[in-house]
């Protein structure tokens, strides 16, 4: 059954975990739960594919959490405040994971975030049916960093795997 | 007689819990968040409440996706700090008020919130974060504390005047405990963020801004905001503020905005604080004849819209 069409759908750039998603997460989700704990960490990283046959998840489930989409996740029923514990368990910041997510280097998403952050000129709808409020519409500084929908590659993935780090938040 | 005295609102950002374990508050990147607080924590010291009702949302933490209750009450004798993935917090173990906890939880389910009532529960960053703001980080929390989790992790959330009518029905309650106790609460979470997809680092200062003066003067706007609108204009999670509203709803229709602090950024979030007062010697026996028949209007709202909707 076709993904039934929701007025979110149209915010760019964003999986809402919804009632639907949730169901078919959670496979993921609890395998990102089952990381809370240091011994299933250790048992993760020591086989991970072999670990996952512990959780009911579909095969793009498990490639998607073996090649650290972190995107893909969230599309097949992730939740972001869970998937973050994967990330953890690569020793990744929630700030480093919103960065591979918008497919920017971890120095121009810190950038951004310094500068005010990504603007919603531009961002608010993908059909453009959605017009701003009145007031805001004059909104004139706006530069438009406007996402980009494709998924994070596999190969920054990989990159941003080698140098784990240990910071929170 | 027990009453709310004052609202606090609060975002609860998990790298600000981290900045302050890891002794890093003295940074000029954090100096920026942490100055905005230094009036607050005065404010707290001096306003003395005898217990906390917090309202926050558990980040995976306390409730996975096994069940996802959307709004739980903490009836516990004490609330241990989670163990988020880094360790626990190394923050004191928060002590509840079980009495007043259960005579809320008696008053607003039989006022039709139907609250799920938990004796058991750890509390993550969501809560112990606004904490350390406001209270800064002594070695026992200075009252007792009553959690209310609020699902806004998974979707639909309630809504914002659903949120609003529940704060009113937790005054009501507040107000025939026979106890004399002074009540703070706190809305948390916020402001305009989004963490998830390519979308995320979404900041709209402009909607924070309008966020926070409405919370003072026109609450009943900001309740009737859709779901739709948060997500759109303050990030995907920046819906976490709705649960601002249950703060906001337990106070006076009129507050005084005693102090107000916002920056940009935490880590991946605007932060936004507000701290709003009841005013004192406000007739409260006017505004309970008040309040009855407008929770009677809104409830013949929702039928309406509900019947055209074909439901």
């Amino acid at each position: 059954m076709p993904r039934a069409q929701h007025d979110y759908d149209d915010i760019p750039g964003t999986f809402v975990f919804d009632a639907e998603r949730s169901r078919q997460g959670y496979g993921i989700n609890m395998f990102c739960m089952s990381l809370m704990k240091e011994e299933n960490r250790k048992a993760f990283k020591a086989n991970e594919a072999e670990y996952l046959k512990k959780f009911p998840l579909t095969p793009e489930q498990a490639t998607a959490i073996l090649n650290r989409e972190y995107n893909r996740l969230l599309e097949l029923g992730g939740n972001i405040y869970f998937t973050a514990k994967l990330g953890a368990t690569d020793g990744h910041s929630f700030r480093h994971l919103a960065a591979t997510m918008t497919g920017a280097s971890q120095d121009d998403y810190a950038k951004m975030m310094l500068g005010g952050g990504r603007s919603v000129e531009g961002n608010r709808s993908k059909s453009g049916r959605d017009k701003p409020a009145p007031k805001s519409a004059k909104a004139k500084s706006a530069k438009p960093k406007a996402v980009k929908s494709k998924a994070v590659k596999s190969k920054s993935r990989a990159k941003s795997r080698s140098k784990a780090r240990s910071k929170r938040g | 007689m027990a009453r709310i005295i004052a609202g606090v609102a609060s975002s609860h950002v998990p790298a600000i819990g981290a900045a302050i374990d890891n002794k890093q508050t003295g940074e000029p990147y954090w100096q920026r968040v942490f100055s905005g607080f230094e009036k607050s924590k005065q404010w707290m010291a001096e306003t003395k409440p005898d217990v906390a009702i917090v309202v926050y949302n558990d980040h995976a933490s306390a409730f996975s996706v096994e069940f996802v209750p959307t709004f739980a009450l903490g009836c516990a004798a004490e609330f241990p700090p989670a163990d988020e993935g880094w360790g626990p917090r190394p923050v004191p173990v928060v002590k509840g008020h079980p009495e007043l906890a259960a005579h809320i939880a008696q008053s607003v389910i039989l006022d039709e919130f139907d609250l799920t009532i938990v004796n058991k529960m750890e509390v993550d960053h969501g809560l112990t974060v606004p904490m350390n703001l406001l209270f800064g980080s002594p070695q026992e929390w200075p009252c007792p504390v009553i959690p209310l989790a609020v699902n806004v992790v998974l979707y639909p959330p309630p809504t914002g005047h659903r949120c609003y009518m529940l704060g009113r029905a937790i005054r009501k309650a507040v107000e025939s405990f026979p106890e004399d106790l002074k009540v703070v609460i706190f809305g948390t979470g916020g402001m305009s963020h989004q963490i998830s997809g390519p979308r995320a680092g979404l900041i709209n200062s402009k909607f924070d801004k309008a966020y926070l003066d409405n919370l003072t003067k026109d609450p009943k706007k900001l309740a009737r905001m859709e779901h739709l609108e948060y997500m759109r204009e303050a990030g995907a999670e920046g819906i976490e503020m709705v649960m601002w509203l249950v703060m906001r709803g337990a106070l006076d229709d009129k507050v005084d905005e005693v102090y107000r602090f916002y920056t940009v950024p935490a880590s991946n979030t605007a932060v936004g604080h507000i701290i709003l007062e009841n005013r004192k010697g406000a007739a409260k026996g006017k505004r309970k004849s008040k309040s009855a028949p407008k929770i009677k209007r809104a409830a013949a709202r929702l039928t309406h819209r509900d019947v055209r909707r074909g439901k």
